[in-house]
């Protein structure tokens, strides 16, 4: 067990730089998960922590020392793969002590070592068996146990669930999450789902086009996403964004907040921050599906609902948006009074809602008025 | 029997002609060269379809020349040798161009590939000096050396081919493991590349085993001759006779150890071939 820091960390392919100046601290213990659309840089990350990649510019330390230019078996890093990778020739038993047999250890060592992590993940009854007489999840936990044997300071997993069923892949989350528990080590995990990232993280990291775009907890990304992005990559069904204009930097009657106009939704007073920001501004507001409020349409708030889908425990309504193409959603506990080609009135719940400038940062509320 | 029933009892008549056609045209030589090979030499000219009588006197003629056993022994060992030699490094040669990422690459495959389209008279002379100058002269050393030069091109494409479709994940979970590249090539990717060794392995042999031109060129004394040089060389009484029943007899000797090792080999062999093909 160890902790990680990547500092300033580059790497770029050719004249392709895919990883741009990331700091990142992980504490000894904790699980982290890095998360982002493809090709956002996640899994060059995890290969260059790794040790799969040479890191082009910056630091890697793992606990205090620093490991740029140690080969992967010395990094003390175990790896589960997406595809799993298990030697097709090995049976499961000979697959867990690989690692450990080419660490020249006492055959005693290795056997004990292999039975201990095989009754972690219940593999005793799998041992004699060969990958290809393995259903996905076995394959998926002699993966771990072949990333685990070996007693890593660091576990890294890249996407492990992705080439699971939906069902298989729920119950595997829960064992991974529960063997986190049980063993208390360092993980750090890779995946483009963002339910996994949320039920399985202490602290997630949100990558885009080799950045951090932000690190948190779940909750912290979930209520208060630093930028438009994460705002729109976390949740779902996803964030709606509707432009917005600034009016006011203050509400009147305070020196705080501000008023907006947003097409449809008329005049709103927002706790946000905007001193910032220049008036008549063109701002984006967010508002979660479970944050807003159909109403009977009134005036210029009126949209159309064009679908409804049912879920049994909850109802999601898409409605036309004024503006743009992407269909707003509303989420509600099911049952629904609403029906397809309604016309309704949007009621945004004032205390949730996101405002973001034109550079997609979000602007923040006050503290002293968080407070209160 | 209305005409399409016809038509289609013609077609199967017409398919089975065919293949009737191609067998006698692909197994008569063979069968024939048996059926000589089991006559004794009074009746060597008289043209028979079906054998009326086994004679053996043609092998055991030819199992008791020491020169012809002699050559048996030293085609086996310069084919084996052969064989190993090109699979080491074809394997060594496959991991580097399949696996590892360097400069000019392709440029070393197609290298690989132009060279093994020259004849072999092309270099018959260059090589001759080669092996003059390395003392290999009539000696299995000097055939083992060229075989393998006229081998190796395609072992290791076919290798490199089979290596790529490897998963790069395995490699990786291996590295991870703490594994360095000859164990990687020994303990992870030879298990898996058995049907594709298989293959080249036994197109090399039987090219090595087969080969005429080199053998011959390169050879001088009866002790150092592979087989087919041997059967070449074999002579009759006088000078006006081919001793055409011992010819045989050799041939079909020689020639039997490879149509087993083929039908061993022969679902491995196709699958060897196509797996650059066609994704399994």
């Amino acid at each position: 067990m160890a902790s990680v820091t990547l500092e300033k960390l580059n790497k770029t392919f050719g004249h392709t730089h895919i990883i741009k100046d990331v700091d990142l601290k992980v504490a000894d213990g904790e699980f982290v998960v890095f998360v982002g659309p493809s090709g956002c840089g996640k899994s060059t990350l995890l290969r260059l922590i790794a040790g799969l990649e040479s890191i082009t510019d910056g630091e890697l330390k793992i606990a205090d020392g620093v490991v740029n230019d140690l080969p992967p078996r010395e990094r003390g890093v175990g790896m589960v793969f997406q595809s799993y990778a298990l030697y097709p020739h090995m049976t499961v038993y000979e697959n867990m002590a690989f690692g450990l047999k080419l660490a020249k250890m006492a055959n005693e060592t290795v056997d004990d070592r292999v039975m201990a992590t095989a009754r972690i993940l219940q593999l005793e009854e799998l041992l004699h068996r060969k990958p290809k007489e393995l259903s996905g999840g076995q394959r998926q936990r002699v993966a771990m146990g072949r990333a685990m044997a070996r007693e890593p300071r660091i576990l890294l997993f890249d996407e492990p669930l992705s080439n699971l069923d939906a069902s298989l892949r729920v119950q595997m989350r829960n064992e991974i999450a529960r063997l986190h528990y049980r063993l208390g080590s360092t993980m750090i995990y890779v995946t483009h789902d963002q339910v996994e990232a949320m039920t399985l993280a202490d602290k997630i990291v949100v990558l885009r086009d080799g950045r951090i775009e932000q690190v948190g907890s779940p909750q912290t990304l979930y209520q208060q996403p630093a930028t438009k992005f994460v705002a729109g990559f976390i949740g779902s069904p996803t964030m709606n964004f509707m432009p917005a204009e600034l009016m006011h930097k203050t509400v009147s009657g305070s020196n705080e907040g501000c008023r907006v106009t947003a097409p449809g939704l008329g005049e709103l007073a927002l706790p946000q921050d905007a001193s910032g920001e220049s008036k008549g501004a063109s701002l984006s507001l967010g508002v979660r599906p479970e944050h807003l409020r159909l109403d009977e349409a009134h005036g210029d708030n009126s949209f159309e609902i064009v679908n409804i889908e049912y879920l049994g425990n909850e109802v999601y309504v898409y409605l036309e948006p004024k503006v743009g193409e992407t269909l707003l959603i509303h989420r509600s506990e099911a049952p629904s009074r609403w029906t397809l080609g309604q016309r309704v009135a949007l009621v945004p719940d004032l205390e949730h809602v996101h405002l973001f400038n034109g550079q997609d940062q979000a602007l923040t509320v006050k503290t002293t008025r968080a407070v209160a | 029997m209305n005409q399409y029933q016809l038509i289609k009892l013609a077609k199967r008549v017409g398919l089975y002609a065919l293949i009737a056609v191609v067998m006698v045209y692909a197994i008569f030589p063979f069968y024939y060269a048996v059926i000589t090979s089991l006559k004794p030499s009074s009746e060597l000219f008289r043209v028979d379809f079906w054998l009326s009588s086994l004679d053996f006197g043609n092998y055991v003629q030819i199992f008791t020349q020491k020169s012809f056993v002699r050559a048996i022994f030293n085609s086996i060992i310069v084919s084996l040798s052969v064989v190993f030699i090109a699979l080491l490094l074809g394997i060594t040669a496959s991991y580097a161009l399949g696996r590892v990422r360097f400069r000019g690459r392709t440029t070393v495959m197609l290298t690989i590939l132009g060279v093994s389209m020259f004849p072999q008279v092309a270099v018959l002379s260059g090589l001759f000096e080669v092996i003059r100058t390395l003392n290999l002269y009539n000696n299995p050393g000097g055939l083992i050396l060229s075989y393998t030069i006229f081998t190796l091109p395609f072992t290791v494409w076919v290798l490199t081919t089979f290596m790529r479709q490897l998963p790069m994940e395995l490699e990786e979970a291996a590295i991870m493991d703490g594994a360095t590249p000859w164990v990687i090539i020994t303990k992870v990717f030879l298990p898996l590349m058995w049907p594709a060794m298989a293959t080249t392995g036994l197109l090399a042999f039987i090219a090595a085993w087969n080969e005429f031109l080199f053998a011959l060129t390169f050879t001088l004394t009866d002790d150092q001759r592979t087989v087919p040089v041997a059967i070449a060389l074999i002579s009759g009484g006088s000078q006006h006779e081919l001793p055409w029943g011992a010819i045989m007899a050799a041939s079909v000797t020689v020639t039997v150890p490879l149509v087993i090792l083929v039908m061993i080999f022969q679902r491995r062999i196709v699958s060897g071939l196509t797996a650059g093909a066609v994704k399994g």
